[in-house]
């Protein structure tokens, strides 16, 4: 494979997110309207929004949680973008980061200058049992919901694997749930205001209030084996591991490298973006790791010049606990096995580890509004990259990043590498 | 035999004859389940069907509790859970099935590798369209023997 090169260099000059949560009676082009503002006050000397050339938004399930198909086109319209050319872009999970991709390629091939890319996702309108259904058909619906399988059950079979190959317990995947719950809380724009300590004293709490036998948990360990509070959604993998549904939307501006200091003094230049597909479970020789993040991963090292060694913090895909044992060794960071495993509890992923792990709280705890979550990864690292995620800043200079971003359980991925000069 | 398009509904009117059917390479032999029209390993198109033996062994798995509507119609649920995984048959290649005959309430004591032989099953069909969800067809599910 030759080494490919973009055209022109492009860089994320604001980036904006709505609120994540179950947002009752907000939809899709409204939440996409408060990110769109939030991205707007983030770009350092404004941006004139009849400059926006085009618009590219992530979705995947407007059509069955809102019963509307192009919902990209009225986001477009919602932010007082029409005419400009809108493209919506479905790759289940993975939305948001394949428009940002499409944005990049489109200000690369010299057609833009200034481009609008982000995703929206509005989940909270089915009642669960649908929307397990909903979110299997980002699997392969003929081949894999065939089995029965939920889309836990998909991210279920391989944390089997991994277990049966590498020893991996169940301690070593609640160290993540904690881990991204403990930087959710630090996040305003969060799903989750609560640690797992805090869920876990709420109910000791709630129980003395009702005068119920008080539970006698040691610590959040303990209250995670506890399987009256955190049953088993899809064994090994119990409601704690899993993130939630989430309503959310969020953008990125990107402009043309030669441009970007128009807007601000420290533009974060994207040095790196692949992407790969991958096939069923049944299609893959191991069920130990996502091969299209590592092909994606191996795309944008090559094209940044960079090694897993030099980047300092990444946002990587924890919709299932698992998912970050296998995305931080998919991108290099760790080896498979004990070590990718253990890195959450032994602190090396922590705010003030060797390599933070989602600050942001990542899926888990942010949330996952899955057409939007890519754009919001990068929210984190804009964030982070000009030192304005406040309690949340890692106490490292976040020059050089990553995000990884799968789409279903690693149909796609996108891994894009950003670095602020 | 020939002559059934190399399609999932194929797939499906077989297993109701009790078949576990795949696609087969003429030109290089590569056997396919789920059953393709076009061969991944040289890229040619020149199929044929072919029956597979029906055994196998697990190569992971899930007990899965809160499952999709069909599966909690047909019944199952956190105290009920059903176990879901990824077949490897004696032929070499693989499919998605449900696994029947296994310790599903202790998922714990189901051991990855444990022989399986194919059975077939009567389930309505996952979809959110209302038009082919829950349409009655053969599954092809698997025993551990
Ligand atoms: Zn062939």
């Amino acid at each position: 494979m030759n080494k490919r090169k973009l055209g022109r260099g492009v860089a994320v000059v604001g980036a904006g997110m709505s609120k994540y949560g179950v947002r009752t009676g907000v939809s899709n082009r409204e939440m996409f309207v408060e990110a769109f503002k939030h991205m707007m006050a983030s770009v350092d000397r404004g941006v004139d929004p009849k400059d926006i050339e085009a618009n590219y938004v992530g979705c995947c399930g407007a059509w069955n949680w809102e019963s509307q198909a192009g919902i990209g086109k009225w986001c477009t319209d919602w932010a007082g973008l029409v005419p400009i050319p809108s493209t919506t872009v479905d790759n289940a999970c993975a939305s948001a980061s394949v428009a940002i991709r499409q944005g990049i390629i489109g200000i690369a091939s010299g057609l833009y200058d200034i481009v609008l890319a982000g995703g929206v996702e509005k989940m909270s309108t089915l009642p669960t049992n649908e929307t397990t259904l909903v979110l299997a058909t980002g699997a392969d619906m003929a081949w894999e919901t065939y089995a029965g399988f939920t889309f836990p059950g998909l991210y279920a079979t391989m944390a089997t694997a991994y277990m049966n190959e590498y020893g991996t317990t169940s301690e070593d995947l609640m160290a993540v749930a904690i881990k991204n719950h403990d930087n959710g809380v630090l996040n305003p724009m969060a799903q989750f205001g609560q640690t797992i300590r805090d869920v876990m004293n709420a109910r000791i709490a709630k129980a003395k209030e009702k005068g119920q036998p008080v539970p006698s948990w040691a610590d959040e360990m303990e209250f995670l084996h506890d399987s009256a509070f955190n049953p088993v959604v899809a064994w090994p993998l119990k409601l704690f591991d899993c993130c939630p549904i989430t309503d959310g939307a969020a953008c990125v501006l990107l402009v043309a490298e030669e441009i970007a200091k128009d807007f601000t003094d420290t533009p974060i230049y994207i040095i790196g973006t692949g992407q790969a597909s991958g096939g069923a479970l049944h299609d893959r020789e191991s069920l130990t790791s996502i091969p299209a993040a590592q092909i994606a991963a191996r795309q944008a090292y090559e094209m940044a010049g960079v090694s897993p060694q030099d980047i300092k913090i990444a946002e990587v895909h924890d919709c299932f606990t698992i998912a970050e044992v296998m995305a931080i060794s998919d991108i290099g960071f760790f080896k498979p096995g004990k070590e990718a495993a253990t890195a959450a509890a032994e602190g090396k992923t922590h705010r003030d580890g060797v390599k933070p792990i989602n600050t942001s709280g990542g899926l888990k705890s942010k949330g996952h509004p899955v057409g939007a979550t890519g754009a919001g990864m990068v929210v984190e690292i804009f964030e982070q990259m000009k030192g304005h995620a406040g309690p949340r800043q890692v106490p490292i200079d976040a020059n050089l990043t990553l995000t990884h971003n799968v789409g279903a359980h690693g149909t796609t991925v996108v891994v894009q590498i950003y670095e602020r000069r | 035999m020939d002559e059934m398009p190399f399609t999932a509904a194929s797939f499906d009117k077989f297993c109701s004859e009790k078949k576990l059917m795949a696609s087969r390479c003429k030109k290089c032999g590569a056997i396919w389940l789920p059953p393709r029209p076009l061969c991944l390993k040289c890229k040619g198109g020149d199929m044929e069907w072919v029956e597979l033996k029906g055994k196998g062994k697990i190569v992971s798995f899930t007990a899965i509790g809160v499952g999709a509507p069909t599966m909690i119609e047909a019944g199952y649920d956190r105290q009920h859970p059903y176990c879901a995984g990824v077949i490897e048959l004696e032929e070499g290649c693989r499919m998605n099935a449900q696994i029947v005959g296994v310790d599903v309430e202790h998922p714990e004591n189901i051991k990855i590798g444990t022989p399986v032989t194919v059975d077939f099953l009567e389930r309505g069909s996952f979809s959110l369209v209302p038009a082919i969800a829950n349409v009655n067809k053969t599954y092809a599910i698997f025993r551990a023997s």
